[in-house]
């Protein structure tokens, strides 16, 4: 309760409070660009993990839901083995249903490469299943081995094998936002604990006359406090303001997926970099609240 | 009010006061004499615990100082006015503003009243410098400033260092009846001044004891005083 009143009172009434310590510049205008520069690589960071995060997302929803079984057997073999692999399928858990595709899906499937008047039952294509997965899929490994005993001509290609790492580098790099966003407010809460400090230094006189004539710590403090929080709010306010005008004025996304152009904000992410100045300036409050008690707890 | 037991303090190792017993009764009227050097200031200083007794118990306000919080302190400082030997003023903002402040930090602002802050400064002389800056004072008008300060409050116990130490002879007397007149509303006094001649005219106004460091120890003065 008594700290809910102190965040409160740094924004209201006793502005005479501010007036005791004398006003400082330029230390001031560096308090709040670098507020400010914090808050423009935030907005950034976060807008990299949430792009990150969709197109991780998306990645997985699609691989994980389809395979695609390949039958490369002699003529005579090819059905025997299609009925062999759909048999294995059948009694394999996590797999909602699997289907040999038709001649004409196979043409249109080849149509870009070799025109639209390929002699498929003349040709040896490989005979393609098409399987889509439940659950958390099958065990593709158990599946394989499977497969190899039963259908020599068959081969599994479960997409997964060069989609696997591109869903994990994006899952990763959701998580260096992440942590560069924690970086960034940790450096933030360091520089304002290091101006605090130094502006408590230069005002030993000051603290010295308010303790003489009856200011207790909270009060002293306060003077402080306030200052440096609206100094952290209004430069982060600034730098967010800048960072969001820089991601809406990204080109639009020209297909579905790209990357580059797919770093931004969709929806109701873009309320979130609101709490930026937000979290600096709660941030700039207790590193200033607590560079400020010790500072005082040493003086006699 | 103020209660001293065998107080002792001492600078590294070497004995500024020892052995201090006294007692400032409510509304009593104390000077504190003694050649320079000998810890005038350092006894008011442990009297409104800017410093720790090294030896020995100080209570102010029936509390004793081992056992006051920082937030103790500043409250029961709240209650006693300081003319410091050196005054010292936030240099940013104008005498009137210094003068106001001690309300201000107790959360009093409120009772602000720009009349008697009027009177106040005419009262120490200086109607015509309430806008000034601290460093643009004169030594002289620095204490009567710091005095002016120390009595806004209304506090119950008023400690000068040489009140009139930078200030003509006429002046002197003015501040001192100021002080007199405090007392008889009540106030306790405790003045530390080198001038005996200034303590020979109050004696005649007001009942004061007058008390000497000599040698470390405390001693009331003689009837000659
Ligand atoms: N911070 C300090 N460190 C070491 N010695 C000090 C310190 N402050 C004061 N002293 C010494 O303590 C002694 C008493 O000082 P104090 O200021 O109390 O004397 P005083 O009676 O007020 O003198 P004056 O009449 O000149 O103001 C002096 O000898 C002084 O040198
Ligand atoms: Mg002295």
């Amino acid at each position: 309760m008594d700290r809910l009143r102190s965040i409160f009172e740094v924004f209201s009434g006793d502005t005479n409070a501010d007036r005791v310590v004398p006003p400082s510049g330029f230390t001031s205008r560096l308090t709040s660009f670098t507020a400010g520069a914090m808050a423009f690589l935030t907005v950034f960071a976060l807008a990299l993990s949430l792009a990150t995060g969709r197109l991780a997302d998306r990645w997985d929803a699609e691989l994980a839901r389809t395979s695609t079984i390949r039958i490369a057997a002699p003529e005579g073999q090819l059905a025997a083995q299609s009925e062999a692999v759909l048999e294995v399928l059948r009694t394999t858990p996590g797999i909602a249903s699997a289907r040999v595709m038709s001649d004409a899906e196979q043409r249109k499937l080849l149509e870009p490469w070799f025109g639209p008047d390929l002699p498929l039952d003349t040709l040896p294509v490989p005979r393609l299943i098409e399987v889509l997965e439940e659950g958390k899929g099958p065990d593709m490994a158990g599946l394989k081995l499977r497969l190899s005993a039963e259908a020599p001509g068959a081969v599994l290609d479960d997409h997964t094998r060069w989609r696997r790492p591109l869903v994990n580098a994006a899952t990763r790099l959701r998580l260096l936002g992440l942590v560069s966003i924690l970086l960034i407010a940790g450096s933030m809460a360091a520089m304002i604990t290091l101006a605090a400090q130094s502006a408590l230094a230069a005002n030993g006189q000051v603290i010295g006359v308010l303790r003489l004539i009856g200011a207790r710590d909270v009060y002293i403090a306060r003077a402080f406090v306030r200052r440096f929080t609206l100094r952290a709010l209004i430069g982060a306010a600034i730098g967010t303001a800048l960072a969001m005008i820089g991601v809406a004025f990204m080109p639009a996304p020209a297909e579905e997926g790209a990357f580059l152009t797919g770093l931004g904000f969709v929806g109701w992410h873009w309320f979130l970099p609101i709490i930026v100045p937000v979290i600096a300036a709660v941030v700039a409050f207790w590193a200033t609240r607590l560079a400020a008690f010790r500072a005082l707890s040493r003086l006699s | 009010m103020i209660e001293l037991k065998n107080a002792g303090f001492n600078y590294g190792g070497r004995d500024i006061l020892s052995d201090m017993t006294l007692r400032l009764s409510p509304g009593s009227f104390h000077f504190l004499t003694g050649p320079s050097g000998s810890g005038k200031t350092t006894l008011l200083n442990l009297c409104y615990q800017a410093l720790m007794p090294t030896t020995g118990m100080v209570r102010i306000f029936e509390q004793d100082v081992r056992a006051m919080t920082r937030d103790d302190v500043a409250r029961v400082r709240r209650r006693i006015g300081v003319v410091h030997q050196n005054c010292q003023f936030l240099d940013h903002i104008s005498v009137r503003d210094n003068l106001t402040l001690p309300l201000a930090v107790s959360g009093r602002e409120s009772e602000v009243d720009q009349g008697n802050v009027d009177d106040l400064l005419s009262w120490v002389g200086l109607s015509e410098r309430g806008d000034a800056l601290p460093p643009e004072l004169s030594g002289g008008e620095r204490q009567r400033a710091a005095l002016a300060r120390a009595i806004i409050m209304s506090p119950d116990l008023i400690l000068a260092d040489e009140p009139t130490g930078n200030v003509d002879w006429e002046m002197a007397q003015r501040l001192i009846a100021l002080l007199v007149e405090l007392n008889r509303m009540g106030k306790t006094i405790l003045i530390a001044t080198h001038d005996l001649n200034l303590i020979r005219n109050t004696k005649s106004e007001v009942s004061a004891r007058v008390l000497r460091i000599n040698n470390t120890k405390l001693q009331l003065a003689g009837a000659d005083l």
